[in-house]
């Protein structure tokens, strides 16, 4: 299915993101320097804006995937933000919550808040981490003495491509050539975050870009986490036709906002040969857009 | 670890031709239930609606079965309590033996292959006889249902035909649907001529009027309520509600979410046995109230919203788990997301526990649930009901998949965690060893390729590139 290439739909911002509220609360923050091929659209001129964002990076990107979180660094940091990375941050605890081991998850996500003390919007590259952090941590805290250090820590949480969607606002300049792009949106992002909307967003500023939507966008690529080791035969099922569906687009390039569906969908797409460029939206965002790269 | 539920699901992956059968009806379902809730505004003040009468059914039950049971009383109909299948069908047996019946008309019911009533039936020598066209054709092919509402949907027309030569044979021959369907019900109307005894399912009952609504497609459900002399209706505790006014928006919700139509050809609403005057209608009405462990499951705060569920298999149809193995690979009654939170806690988590497993937590069904049952929350709360050992869980077959090891490892990797020094050291550890990581990890790499570890990890990466720690 082609999609038509369009102006956004007006969006409402998906949550609370601890400081900026409504796009006309925010105030002016510039972009660093005049000349940026990126730059925040003119529409924030009034609007209050974080100068200082938290970076979760993800335990998946930390070990596989470091490039990418770096290209979202690089990406937040080009928007004029400093950019906090918290070395004492690891790993959300969704392993241990999905595989019903909530007492170790509990003491994972003790840590997370430790390592992201100020009140500051944390920015995650993962719709699937992102909705750990903001959804299940007010939960698998309730009732415990950090109960409300969770509920005030999920407020600030924001996945990287609502933030840099709604709240920035980017303006980006395409410095690549024409191609054609697949977008998988994970399930987290589409049901539990409710941002399937902001990647494709994303990427329509890209003027070169033409986005393709695979057959049954709307369904599972079978990755699930634990579910991929546990259920391998249903999980493979899956991927083999997510990425059959992806295939039949043409597109050169599949993007995601979540890691874990790109490896699972990577990883099927090398083992049958062919297939396109597997890439997370931030990565490949920052590869079209700056000089360096 | 490969179970008796992994092989059924492997098996069930390599049968294309049910694969495709099931996907493309459930494609057909899919695409129907859209078209019938155009505005989505409507569509969630319906679900929110839902969502409050079948709670309210959760939380007043008791109450609101004694009051049906009165109500029930008062029209005629003689209400009977059954603590267990085993229980509800010796009840069954009992009326039949009563009133002499020999054979028993069905329409279609789930609590009925919920209490295996068929097998008992037979084994005490009294013929059931399944009337809807779907249950019918499993039937003749000795299978057990693979869908809730379409129990035959795995087959295709040509099957289907194959089956009706074979048990039809004085037939003629039928190919096309229209000939299919005449021909079933050629032979079914044979069949209800001098029938005694009819049995059915119930979609909700009302408390206060004691109405038992019952919805169709084929007749053949207010064929069996209303031909024979006797009725025996059997539901699930849960299937009561408060009011009559109540029934509108769930069975609108229901009829819409099943099978996308604003409402199904026949909608039944017993009240009683034939009254003096009357021209037809059974004699005599029983309702089969089955508990089955309903009241056990009533018990967890959170757990308890499973009884919502008016039994519409929407989550199954938009389920990519159960759109690739069909209902037989679950090896249970119900089957699909619902089946995997209801069978868990209607049999314990030791024997239905993997259920809970199968699924990628997407969200596809809760996002269509007309109920708003939250199945991912509550798929995790089982999860963690499976390994939880603590004594005062009211889930049957608690800590029965808590393994020592596997406990062990998660408490290690939680360890790690929850210690960043220790966690940077191992991450560090990991791409220094890179070289040496296997390009086989099982069961990851048997379809696909291993992902490589990083040459240096993200920790590492920002500190160089100059990203700060704090403030």
């Amino acid at each position: 299915m082609r999609l038509h290439v369009g102006s956004p739909p007006h969006f409402q911002p998906s949550g609370t993101i601890g400081a900026p509220g409504r796009r006309n609360e925010r105030r002016l923050v510039r972009g660093r320097a005049a000349g940026d091929t990126v730059d925040r659209a003119r529409t924030t001129e009034h609007q209050k804006m974080p100068n200082t964002v938290y970076f979760f990076g993800t335990c998946l990107i930390d070990l596989l995937f470091p490039r990418t979180g770096l290209a979202a660094m690089r990406l937040l940091e080009r928007a004029g933000l400093q950019v906090l990375f918290p070395q004492g941050q690891t790993c959300c605890g969704q392993p241990a919550y999905n595989a019903g081991y909530r007492d170790e998850a509990r003491r994972v996500a003790r840590a997370q808040l430790d390592a992201f003390p100020e009140s500051l919007p944390v920015i995650v590259p993962s719709a699937s981490c992102a909705g750990m952090l903001k959804v299940h941590y007010p939960l698998l805290l309730a009732g415990t003495a950090d109960a409300a250090r969770a509920d005030a820590f999920a407020g600030r949480v924001v996945e990287l491509t609502d933030f840099l969607t709604r709240v920035l606002d980017l303006r980006l300049t395409d410095l690549g050539p024409p191609i054609r792009v697949a977008v998988h949106n994970s399930c987290s992002s589409r049901r539990e975050l409710g941002v399937a909307d902001t990647t494709m967003d994303l990427l329509r500023r890209l003027a070169q870009v033409e986005l393709v939507e695979p057959e049954r966008a709307h369904e599972c690529c079978g990755f699930g986490g634990t579910f991929a080791i546990k259920q391998p035969e249903i999980s493979a099922a899956m991927a083999a036709d997510k990425t059959s569906a992806v295939a039949a687009t043409g597109a050169a390039v599949l993007v995601s906002q979540d890691c874990g569906c790109l490896m699972n969908l990577g990883g099927t797409f090398a083992r049958r040969g062919g297939g396109p460029v597997i890439k997370h939206v931030a990565e490949f965002i920052w590869e079209r857009t700056s000089h360096d790269d | 670890m490969t179970t008796e539920f992994r092989l059924a699901i492997g098996a069930a992956l390599g049968r294309e031709r049910v694969r495709a059968n099931i996907r493309r009806a459930m494609d057909g379902l899919v695409s129907k239930r859209a078209a019938a809730f155009p505005d989505a505004d409507e569509r969630e003040r319906l679900r929110d609606q839902g969502e409050a009468i079948r709670g309210e059914s959760v939380a007043r039950l008791p109450e609101l079965l004694e009051e049906l049971e009165r109500s029930c009383t008062r029209n005629g109909i003689q209400v009977h309590w059954a603590e267990t299948g085993e229980d509800a069908n010796r009840l069954v047996l009992d009326i039949l033996r009563r009133a002499g019946a020999t054979a028993l008309l069905k329409g279609k019911s789930m609590v009925s292959e919920e209490m295996g009533l068929n097998a008992f039936l037979q084994h005490a020598g009294i013929e059931a006889v399944e009337t809807d066209l779907g249950e019918l054709i499993i039937q003749l092919a000795g299978e057990a249902p693979s869908h809730i509402i379409a129990p035959a949907i795995h087959k295709d027309r040509a099957e289907i035909a194959a089956l009706f030569r074979e048990h039809y044979p004085d037939q003629p021959p039928a190919e096309r649907i229209e000939e299919l369907t005449a021909l079933a019900r050629r032979v079914m109307r044979k069949r209800f001529r001098g029938m005694t005894a009819g049995l059915s399912g119930v979609n909700f009952a009302v408390a206060e009027t004691g109405t038992l609504c019952l919805v169709e497609n084929e007749g053949n459900g207010r064929l069996c309520t209303t031909l024979p002399d006797l009725h025996i209706a059997v539901m699930g505790i849960e299937k009561v509600v408060a009011r009559l006014d109540q029934i509108p928006p769930l069975l609108t919700l229901l009829t819409r979410s099943a099978t996308g139509q604003p409402i199904t050809t026949y909608v039944n609403f017993i009240s009683g046995p034939r009254r003096p005057g009357e021209q037809d209608g059974p004699r005599t009405v029983h309702l089969i109230l089955l508990d089955n462990g309903r009241s056990r499951i009533r018990l967890d705060p959170e757990l308890s919203a499973t009884l919502r569920c008016i039994r519409c298999a929407a989550c199954m149809n938009h389920c990519p788990v159960y759109t690739r193995l069909g209902g037989h690979a679950y090896g249970t009654v119900y089957p699909g997301p619902i089946g995997s939170i209801l069978e868990p806690q209607l049999h314990g988590l030791a024997e239905r526990g993997e259920m809970a497993e199968a699924s990628s937590l997407c969200g596809a069904c809760a996002e269509v649930c007309p109920v708003r049952i939250p199945i991912p929350r509550l798929l995790n709360r089982l999860r963690f009901e499976a390994v939880n050992a603590q004594a005062d869980s009211p889930t049957l077959g608690h800590g029965s998949r808590r393994l020592a090891g596997q406990a062990g490892l998660w408490r290690l990797w939680a360890w790690t965690c929850a210690h960043p020094r220790i966690y940077r050291t191992l991450t560090r550890l990991m791409t220094a060893l890179r070289p040496l990581q296997p390009t086989r990890i099982k069961p990851w790499t048997d379809t696909r390729e291993a992902p490589r570890i990083a040459g240096q990890d993200l920790h590492r990466l920002a500190r160089a590139a100059g990203f700060t720690d704090r403030l």
